[in-house]
């Protein structure tokens, strides 16, 4: 048993590629319009899933069920509608804390990421530089001299 | 017992530094308690232990994982003690006098290296896999610790940095052969696989992944340069560590599981093949080099391959004269590095090129170093020369190619061996023409008697070998002989005029020859210096690691959003949209619509979500949505769920109030600083488009899938009167999923808690400040440099 029709396929495949589109966008604003679009989405895909247009799932008192609409996906999408709203909020009160501070509402790529992405060689292996830079200064520290006490300014002598 | 001298090595190692804090020197001493005992309580078992009764001891760790602590003291674990408790002992007392009383070391390296001893000593003991593994890994950390000192020294650094890569890269591995090996077996006790041992391509592989952790850890080649890059510690550590105890483990864990592997080719022949190249190997760059502790570690490596083909074939007597080498070695190569250390101590150098006339000077330290080379290069009356014999012995009882072959090998890598002992002796107290004579400091009589004790100790025990014999030969006795000649050999001094004995002659002969060029050798071996190295090997692939993550970083964490949620929605078309697409099945009795209202909503929900893609100003933009959202709300009016449409019509028109409050403040268009690029935005779209059409394929073929109504509603249908309600959703939200319900609301609460907290922040910035928060656009200096 289908319980989606063609049509409604496709007003759900729109639905769902405009919000896909929307997400990959840069302006916050845009994510932000994403997200509700995806959210209305999902639950017409959730209200449709549960089958095909029918009665409401109101009783009547005479006890006849029959050709009743699924009330389960109806009251799951409904929950699913309040949950998308009260993050839709959110965001936007993110969003607009965003532009307050950053002074735009885009969504920036992380330079440290960029940074190594851009970094053909390799500068510095397990925390050392790679290239010798000079001799270091001091003793051989495999030696007696390494091991004997520092030597220290005639202060310490007393 | 056993078990109790462990812990008492990892007590005193954490108590140590409040003593070395008043005294270093009665740090050090103190920390040669422990494995003095040890060793003297060992001795007293030794009767014990030779009669053939272990001592073994098992405490419970997770019974339940079967994981225990399982230590037997056996005859090879005893040798192995003389090692490393003896000769842990004499080097600590040496050490006391080595470093400086205020030595900033000295407190570090006291605990460290009881530290060591103690897990050194639960690794020669351990009769179960595990364990032998946990301690096997402590001794690499102590080394790292050890090597890397106070890190103040890039050389300390990178040396440490080696050894722990190398080695727990073959310790990782042989965890993994361990358990390949000890799953095969049911059982991870030594003793218990070594009676029976297990076969099959599991306990193949498993092998050749223990062997690699034996190699690393016994530096073999092609794994060797660690091991004179360690030299880099100071030389106590270096005498004790990475030459006497650790470096053994390797060829110890060789010698443990020889009983059982030693008949497969896959045990023995990387282990002939490997060892004997290092032995050559390690005894040609020996004889290359000038730094006297540098000279040393080669020819560490050099013995350690020797020990390896010694202990790899699994006979009788090689395994006895294995046995004999691994005390001898210990005791001249400790003997020989304490002698660098007391040559450095008073003369400021170890450059071969820089002693003259230290000889002189200091008969007495060059009479103990004479005795402790003589007893590498394997002269009589010492121990190194009956352990060579019993060497040369075995391999041509052997009397096949393989003997015959490794005869050969072990000849040639004993005139080495002899070469760069007579250069040992010649470059520390030789007096050389062209060069000043040393005028060395007075050396404290701490520095001078333990490597005694360890010199006279290889002189007494060659020229006591029979007495000694059971000690040593009782870990042999538990392998089969090839015949009768072989099961009667003993460790003696004479065995009369025999072919071992001729080719001792020739390998003394040999090395004084190649000694006596040692000016032309000294320039072949500066001229083969090959760029093809095992150290830059070991650059090349670490250097190489680092490429590739840096590659593999670099392209998967972009730092973009986009490029993220693209890799994800590319990810959903690649795994469960290529499983759509091979289990496609049309439903064949989709309609095209089911009521005629939907179409005219459904178009107008697709033309405002079309418009939406194309929309520059914020308003229009949210009228859109709003649109939408009124569509999808008359939808569900028509697909027979008023409450549904109800809750939707409330929410899309508080969000549209939301959004027109925000868009107050925000510029009219959206306002992307870079346009984007129009062939991006064009892959986003066909992008989108094709993951949005995935998603409602998914939907159609599922739902088409469906056999059946679901029977949960319909009881939730005929409970709903009981429940006291007509409109079942609600019964739904409000009694039967109620708890639901209240998730539902937390949400909400958090939602709006969160909301008003950014909102009230941003007005306290303003009230704070007096005035509008003015937003910078420009660019910082820091992202310029990116973003161009």
């Amino acid at each position: 048993m289908t319980t989606i029709s063609l049509a409604m396929a496709v007003v759900v495949a729109v639905l769902y590629s405009v919000g896909f589109y929307l997400l990959l966008q840069r302006s916050l604003m845009r994510v932000l319009l994403g997200v509700v679009v995806l959210g209305h989405g999902a639950n017409l895909l959730l209200q449709l899933a549960g089958g095909p247009p029918a009665r409401p799932p109101i009783l009547d008192g005479t006890g006849d069920t029959a050709g009743l609409a699924d009330p389960l996906p109806q009251a799951l999408a409904l929950t699913a509608v309040v949950i998308t709203f009260a993050m839709t909020t959110y965001l936007l009160a993110l969003g607009y804390r965003s532009w307050v501070l950053v002074g735009h509402d885009e969504v920036q790529d992380d330079l440290e990421d960029r940074r190594i992405a851009r970094r053909r060689t390799v500068k510095a292996s397990m925390g050392e530089e790679v290239e010798e830079t000079g001799d270091e200064v001091g003793v051989d520290p495999g030696s007696a001299a390494a091991s004997d006490d520092p030597v220290t300014s005639t202060a310490d002598v007393r | 017992m056993l078990l109790a001298l462990v812990v008492a090595h990892l007590a005193l190692a954490c108590a140590l530094p409040a003593v070395a804090a008043r005294s270093t020197r009665a740090a050090f001493g103190l920390a040669a308690v422990p494995p003095a005992v040890t060793l003297v309580w060992a001795l007293a078992m030794a009767p014990q232990v030779l009669g053939g009764q272990g001592v073994t001891q098992s405490i419970a760790w997770a019974p339940a994982l079967h994981l225990y602590f399982d230590v037997r003291l056996d005859a090879l674990a005893l040798v192995m003690i003389v090692l490393v408790s003896g000769l842990g002992a004499v080097i600590l007392v040496y050490s006391a006098f080595y470093f400086g009383r205020r030595s900033a070391d000295a407190s570090r390296t006291s605990a460290l290296l009881v530290f060591f001893a103690g897990a050194m000593l639960g690794l020669v003991v351990a009769d179960d896999l595990l364990t032998l593994y946990v301690f096997w890994e402590l001794t690499s950390i102590a080394s790292f610790l050890l090597v890397g000192q106070s890190g103040l020294h890039r050389a300390n650094r990178r040396a440490a940095v080696q050894a722990l890569l190398v080695t727990v890269f073959g310790g990782l591995s042989m965890l993994l052969g361990f358990v390949l090996v000890g799953e095969s077996a049911g059982t991870y006790r030594i003793s218990e696989i070594v009676a029976a041992p297990p076969t099959g391509g599991a306990v193949t592989a498993g092998i050749v992944l223990v062997l690699l952790g034996a190699l690393t850890k016994s530096a073999q080649a092609p794994f060797h340069p660690w091991l004179p890059a360690a030299m880099a510690a100071p030389t106590p550590v270096s005498g004790y560590l990475h030459a006497a105890s650790m470096v053994k483990a390797g060829v110890f864990l060789v010698a443990r599981l020889s009983p059982a592997f030693a008949s497969s080719a896959e045990w023995w022949l990387p282990l002939v093949v490997l060892g004997l190249s290092t032995m050559l190997i390690g005894g040609w760059r020996a004889l290359g080099a000038t730094d006297l502790k540098r000279l040393l570690a080669f020819g560490t490596v050099s013995q350690l391959g020797f020990l390896m083909v010694l202990f790899a074939v699994g006979g009788r007597l090689a395994a006895v004269a294995g046995a004999a080498l691994l005390l001898a070695h210990g005791l001249f190569k400790a003997t020989l590095f304490l002698v660098v250390g007391t040559v450095d101590k008073v003369t400021g150098t170890r450059e071969a090129g820089a002693l003259s006339g230290l000889g002189r000077a200091m008969p007495g330290l060059a009479a103990a170093a004479m005795l402790a080379a003589a007893s590498m290069a394997g002269i009589p009356p010492l121990l190194g020369f009956v352990a060579k014999e019993a060497a040369f012995e075995a391999f041509q009882l052997e009397d096949d190619p393989r003997g015959w072959i490794v005869l050969a090998g072990l000849v040639v890598g004993s005139i080495l061996t002899v070469a760069y002992s007579a250069r040992f002796l010649w470059g520390a107290f030789a007096t050389k023409p062209g060069v000043d004579v040393v005028a060395p400091k007075k050396a404290s009589p701490g520095l001078i008697a333990p490597l005694w004790i360890t010199s006279l100790a290889g002189l007494v025990l060659g020229l006591i070998a029979p007495v000694v014999a059971p000690l040593i030969e009782a870990y042999g006795d538990s392998l089969p002989s090839r015949d009768a000649e072989e099961a009667g050999y003993h460790l003696a001094l004479w065995h009369g005029w025999n072919l071992a004995l001729a080719l001792s002659g020739v390998a003394l002969l040999g090395g004084l020859l190649l000694h006596a060029a040692r000016g032309r050798i000294e320039a072949l071996t500066r001229a083969l210096h090959h760029p093809v190295s095992a150290q830059r090997g070991y650059e090349l692939v670490v250097s190489g690691i680092e490429r590739v993550a840096v590659l593999v970083t670099g392209r998967l964490q972009a730092g973009s959003l986009p490029f993220y949620l693209a890799a994800v929605l590319l990810m959903v078309l690649a795994l469960p949209g290529v499983g759509l697409v091979a289990g496609w099945a049309w439903p064949a009795d989709a309609p095209v619509v089911h009521q005629w209202m939907q179409i005219p909503l459904g178009i107008v929900v697709v033309a405002a979500a079309l418009a939406l893609v194309r929309a520059h100003r914020r308003f229009t933009a949210v009228l859109l949505v709003g649109a939408v959202g009124y569509g999808i709300g008359g939808l569900f009016v028509v697909d027979g769920a008023p409450d549904l449409a109800l809750a939707q019509f409330l929410v899309e028109t508080l969000a549209v109030v939301a959004f027109v409050f925000v868009l107050r403040r925000l510029p009219a268009h959206f306002t992307e600083r870079r346009r984007p690029r129009r062939g991006v935005q064009i892959r986003k779209g066909v992008l989108a488009a094709v993951a949005g059409t995935t998603v409602a394929a998914f939907g159609l073929v599922l739902s088409g899938a469906r056999t059946a109504p679901t029977t949960a509603s319909d009881e939730f249908v005929r409970l709903a009167p009981e429940a006291g309600a007509t409109n079942v959703v609600s019964a739904i939200l409000v009694d039967f999923r109620a708890l639901d319900t209240v998730g539902e609301i937390t949400v909400l609460l958090v939602a709006a808690a969160g909301t008003a907290s950014l909102v009230l922040a941003t007005r306290y910035d303003r009230r704070r400040k007096g005035r509008a928060t003015r937003s910078s656009t420009d660019t910082p200096d820091h992202e310029k440099e990116v973003l161009g």
